[in-house]
């Protein structure tokens, strides 16, 4: 069940625009991260809010890069891969990443802290190679530094 | 150096304040337009400046908004375009980072101009921290009386609002992002009618990238010629933001003349070629645009200079790849990203690019036969069938490989593997 004080902040921001459906991407984004994914029972209840059918929020919650349907770490690690880090060597970044957590692209690890995916180009390319963890970005990178932030997150969750 | 009109306030460390904007001269042009202009002189003196789109496309700003008809319908709509997602390109999140009043001052003269009341600024979610920037200054312009009812006792209304995106690179095709804003499957939508005339919500719609609107202000204070003049070529306006990357020394965004030489910019301002790299080509303007070769190191960068030579400026997003890199292997990363970013709405895109990409895949890998040439070549015809204007701008860098590296391509399949590995 959605906590009533989502649900009536949901409510009010709906209720007060003039499109509501313009707010799709807002509604989907905001019940991601109480749920840490988009779940089914998210998916419903983002439909039921913006008196959708499930279905029309699926079109769009499988469209998007940010919108995640599958359950993810709690910290996202997009590798960006398209040219300019590709020119600078994210195959090396990605390799190592891989290494470190144990595990393969579009995979999450066991302690449910990390899943890794690739992304294209994230704008950042005076800082290449560039990652985003939960948005945030990081570059440009050395496997040294990788090691650092991976500690960094680590703590962070406790 | 040259002048920084739009990058004068640039900060290593940190954005300009709003006092800082307004101490450099800002909200002077939309003070004065909302006291002194019509709305059709802010629109004649956008096409007297020759102020071209800077989001790739070069329209004519000026043109664009006048396309809006007199007696179309209220409520319009100015959408200000920061989904850049064209690979290479960082240009309108360096600026929003850099002086994000002079965007809302730009957005409030083009609004004006188009007689909108509400702007909306759609951008992507890897720069939500320009996004977090921009929901906070709109509301310090507001409480300052930029923004809301009866802005400076003018009568015009006008708000923002910044619309974040769930990701993907179609949201920056127009059509498609006005769909995305409607919460509706981003697919493009093909004219008429136009978004100046049905656009959101079924109506009147302005679209302009951040960097176009960021030189309206200036334009209104200094004027049209003032503009022109700030070009090296006759056929160039104002100053464009470069963002170069790559074999580069000093990767960055660079403010510099429109028209200004490749070479000026790649060795005077990127800090030139890293050690030991030599030029081999660029993409000028995004992963759109074909690879430039050494024969136009020294071509000046303007839309129209571009155009006569059979390229495109595109976003000024110059990506520069060195002799020891493998533009096969280069072009195959740049086609997995349309095939992976395709919408999937029309069959030419969505099945095109990953034949292409394999086709790539294999001659890069050492499995290429000769006949693949000619079946790329015409799998690129095909894609010009495609539904927008996506697949011909992706298809872009695959033809000028067939036309420039075509000594590259052959040896791969002749070697049955990658020379450069």
């Amino acid at each position: 069940m959605l906590p009533e004080a989502l649900n009536a902040s949901l409510q009010k921001k709906i209720s007060s625009a003039e499109h509501p459906r313009e707010l799709m991407v807002d509604v989907m984004l905001e019940l991601q991260d109480h749920y840490g994914y988009l779940s089914d029972e998210a998916l419903e209840a983002a439909a039921s809010l913006l008196d959708l059918t499930p279905l029309e929020v699926e079109e769009l919650a499988t469209f998007y890069t940010f919108i995640y349907r599958e359950p993810v770490g709690k910290y996202v690690i997009h590798v960006c891969d398209s040219v300019v880090c590709w020119m600078d060597g994210y195959e090396s970044i990605q390799d190592h990443l891989c290494a470190k957590l144990g595990i393969k692209m579009g995979e999450t690890t066991a302690d449910g802290l990390f899943t890794l995916l690739p992304v294209c180009c994230i704008g950042y390319c005076d800082r290449s190679p560039a990652i985003l963890v939960n948005r945030k970005v990081y570059g440009p990178l050395t496997a040294e530094k990788l090691d650092n932030i991976l500690v960094e997150l680590r703590t962070e969750a406790g | 150096m040259y002048p920084q009109v739009l990058f004068k306030n640039r900060k290593p460390d940190r954005i300009a304040s709003m006092e800082e904007y307004r101490a450099s001269g800002g909200y002077e042009a939309m003070a004065h337009v909302l006291k002194n202009f019509s709305y059709k002189d802010v629109r004649k003196l956008m096409l007297d400046a020759n102020l071209l789109g800077r989001g790739g496309a070069a329209f004519p700003a000026g043109r664009k908004v006048m396309t809006v008809a007199d007696d179309a319908p209220f409520p319009r709509y100015l959408v200000c375009n920061a989904d850049e997602m064209e690979p290479g390109t960082f240009k309108d999140r360096v600026m929003i980072h850099a002086d994000p009043h002079m965007l809302i001052e730009g957005m409030i003269i083009e609004g004006y101009s188009a007689r909108a009341e509400k702007g909306i600024i759609f951008i992507r979610p890897e720069y939500e921290s320009a996004a977090r920037i921009l929901d906070r200054e709109i509301e310090k312009a507001t409480a300052a009386g930029y923004l809301g009812n009866n802005i400076l006792d003018s009568g015009y209304d006008f708000d923002i609002v910044v619309h974040r995106s769930g990701g993907r690179y179609i949201c920056g095709e127009v059509t498609a992002q006005l769909n995305a804003l409607e919460g509706k499957r981003p697919n493009p939508k093909q004219p008429p009618p136009y978004a100046t005339e049905k656009g959101l919500w079924g109506q009147p719609t302005v679209s302009q990238n951040v960097e176009t609107l960021v030189c309206i202000p200036h334009i209104i204070r200094n004027g049209a010629e003032w503009f022109r003049n700030l070009a090296l070529t006759e056929t160039g306006a104002g100053t464009k933001i470069f963002c170069v990357s790559g074999k580069v020394n000093r990767p960055g965004c660079y403010e510099l003349p429109m028209g200004i030489r490749l070479s000026d910019i790649i060795e005077t301002h990127a800090g030139g070629m890293r050690e030991g790299a030599q030029f081999k080509a660029c993409l000028p303007g995004g992963a759109s645009t074909a690879f430039l070769t050494p024969e136009f190191y020294d071509i000046e960068m303007d839309f129209e200079t571009l155009k006569k030579a059979g390229h495109r400026l595109g976003t000024g997003a110059i990506m520069v790849f060195d002799h020891r890199t493998c533009l096969v292997a280069a072009t195959l990363n740049l086609t997995e990203f349309f095939a992976r970013e395709s919408c999937g709405w029309c069959t030419p895109c969505r099945e095109g690019f990953p034949y292409l990409r394999d086709l790539l895949w294999r001659i890069e890998n050492g499995q290429g036969k000769e006949e693949y040439v000619s079946t790329i070549k015409q799998m690129c015809h095909h894609l010009w069938n495609a539904y927008c204007a996506f697949a011909p701008g992706g298809i872009a860098p695959i033809e000028s490989l067939l036309t420039y590296f075509k000594d590259e391509v052959d040896a791969h399949i002749r070697e049955e593997k990658c020379p450069f590995k």
